[in-house]
């Protein structure tokens, strides 16, 4: 049984429904889609005891505003757009229980672009293609395809057990800081053999800034001319998440979540995974540095990556009474802010 | 065709097999019987392979394999390619109304090569194209194989809308629009075929490694096949090539 749980009261700037993504169609030339920062989303399902992949609202820099029809439990990770709870501060990366007839809104942006709302029982839309993702231009997925409206009522699955939901809050180490300085770990590839021994450098050695052309399907970056070696055209071919493609002008174009699933200019390098919700919180005029990384380096921290996220579940299956006798203390040692995160265990 | 198949980083998920730097139907048939070998072969920790012209990239989980096992498997399927048997490409017709409202550029592109547009129908239906690969647009087929004889340059400025089924000429390939989209290719015809239909699994009429052969049809048919496709009622003839 689904249920109509919230109403939307203004859409916020461009909010839409994502999971983890379309898979298995960009053989037939649709794109992946899905959330830009893959680790928000499944981080803020992880806290509700959904599957990793359910679907939430991604929220793009202004928030929406929604009304609670059903009582339930939330939990907003990602960017900082100053959630509220009935014009109470909301806290982020942990689960919040809402009340029928509360409204949920943002403030405006702290930190980040893109919030993660999920929602106990993930929210429930017919899967197109395997995936409930929204893809705006092919007008596939989520609420017919497009961004939340006024109006809009978005239903919710039902929910395993709303038991020991409540308070479960992720670990500070788990919970990343975006600021404006981003640094982008790189496997080189598949064409950085187009590209001169100074184009390469200009790409691991200059500062890149994120242009106003930024958006799910790619980022445009402003900086330092790339230089290849006899022209940017290659002959069209699949393009993976995060490939940085240098077109002709030279200028890196970091492709996400809603790129054309092939192209034909050169490629100098790929975004290893653990860094693509860096790029997916960047915003413009953030700075970009790209750092090279070998093959079996990117192996060993893609593992890395994956782990923590398994780790997070693991400690999110225990009762909930270690965390909810936890607390979190500030303390000043030399000079330095520190967070401190105390268990009480009985 | 290299001598060497190439096995290229793409990320810390995906490797990029190439096996030549040239459009070309050998190399190309080598890309799909390779998507075929990787498919039989049933590789648990490969997730998704997209073939383009001379390349496939090969998306797999690193929690299930590492990046030297994948490269490994991969270069024992490619050294079997040559013993395999794989199946003879599909032939798949695409019945297309041309001229008239359908293919407003019809005449122009006659015109332009000193033709008489029943003789660039005739052109563009007598031989098979090769789909190199779908992309840019869902479902959307590069072709191969058209004659220069119909050859013609786009239009100098963009249409902003052009339905889907339109069937178009741009400097010497010819294709298909798989969705509603703007676009400055010269409109000879249209098919009522949906080349992209999201609520069908495939989603898509035509694959990558398929032919396409164009058959005229007349606007009374146009509407007939076009109510049995909104209907799900229509079979998209195939068949073996010969």
């Amino acid at each position: 049984m689904t249920v109509e749980t919230f109403e939307v009261l203004e859409p916020g700037m461009f909010t839409t429904i994502q999971n983890l993504g379309r898979h298995g169609y960009q053989q037939y030339g649709i794109p992946v889609s899905g959330a830009m920062d893959t680790y928000a989303l499944r981080v803020a399902n992880i806290l509700l005891g959904n599957e990793e992949g359910e679907a939430c609202l991604e929220i793009t820099l202004i928030g929406p505003q929604l009304k609670v029809l059903e009582d339930t439990v939330i939990a907003i990770t990602g960017a900082d757009l100053g959630p509220q709870l009935d014009k109470e501060p909301l806290p982020m990366w942990e689960t919040v229980p809402v009340r029928r007839g509360s409204i949920i809104s943002f403030k405006g942006l702290k930190s980040g672009s893109r919030a993660y709302l999920a929602v106990a029982g993930g929210i429930d839309v017919p899967e197109v293609l395997g995936s409930k993702s929204t893809y705006v231009k092919a007008q596939l997925g989520g609420i017919d395809g497009r961004p939340l409206r006024k109006g809009s009522r978005l239903r919710t699955g039902p929910v395993k057990s709303a038991e020991g939901l409540a308070g479960r809050k992720a670990p500070p180490g788990s919970i990343p800081r975006y600021n404006e300085e981003h640094e982008l770990r790189v496997v080189l590839g598949p064409q950085d053999d187009y590209f001169t021994q100074e184009g390469i450098h200009t790409f691991l050695n200059s500062q890149y800034v994120v242009s106003i052309q930024a958006d799910r399907m790619g980022y445009r970056l402003e900086g330092l001319r790339i230089a290849h070696k006899a022209g940017a055209d290659i002959i069209s071919d699949g393009i993976p998440l995060g490939a940085v493609q240098v077109p002709g002008d030279g200028l890196p174009i970091i492709l996400m979540a809603d790129r054309q699933t092939t192209g034909g200019y050169t490629k100098i390098a790929t975004v290893i995974t653990a860094d693509i919700h860096k790029v997916a919180q960047a915003k413009p005029g953030d700075k970009i540095r790209f750092v090279r990384v070998s093959e079996g380096e990117a192996y060993v921290l893609f593992r890395q990556y994956e782990e923590s996220i398994q780790n997070l579940r693991t400690q999110m299956k225990q009762p909930a009474l270690a965390t909810a006798h936890s607390a979190i203390f500030k303390v000043r040692v030399n000079g330095r802010l520190y967070e401190v995160e105390v268990e009480g265990i009985d | 065709m290299y001598e060497k198949t190439r096995v290229l980083l793409a990320g810390d998920k995906a490797v990029l097999i190439e096996f030549g730097n040239s459009i070309s139907p050998e190399i190309n048939r080598k890309v799909h019987n390779m998507c075929i070998a990787i498919k039989q072969a049933r590789i648990s920790g490969i997730t998704e392979v997209v073939p383009t012209y001379r390349s496939a990239l090969v998306y797999y989980d690193p929690m299930k394999m590492s990046p030297d096992e994948l490269k490994a498997k991969l270069f024992d399927l490619e050294r079997e390619l040559g013993t395999a048997k794989f199946p003879r490409p599909k032939v798949v017709e695409i019945p297309t109304v041309y001229g008239g409202e359908y293919g407003p550029d019809l005449e122009f592109v006659a015109q332009h090569n000193k033709l008489d547009p029943e003789e660039v129908i005739r052109i563009h239906t007598s031989t098979d194209y090769l789909v190199y690969m779908l992309g840019f647009t869902p479902g959307f087929p590069y072709l191969g194989g058209m004659s220069p004889k119909i050859a013609t340059p786009r239009l100098e400025t963009p249409r902003t809308k052009i339905p889907a089924g339109s069937v178009g000429i741009a400097g010497n390939q010819t294709g298909i629009y798989s969705i509603d989209s703007p676009g400055g290719w010269r409109l000879i015809g249209r098919t009522p075929l949906k080349l992209f239909d999201p609520t069908k699994d495939p989603p898509v009429a035509i694959e990558a490694g398929n032919l396409l052969r164009f058959v005229k049809i007349d606007e009374k048919e146009f509407l007939e096949i076009r109510r049995a496709v909104e209907a799900s009622n229509y079979r998209v003839k195939t068949f073996e090539a010969g």
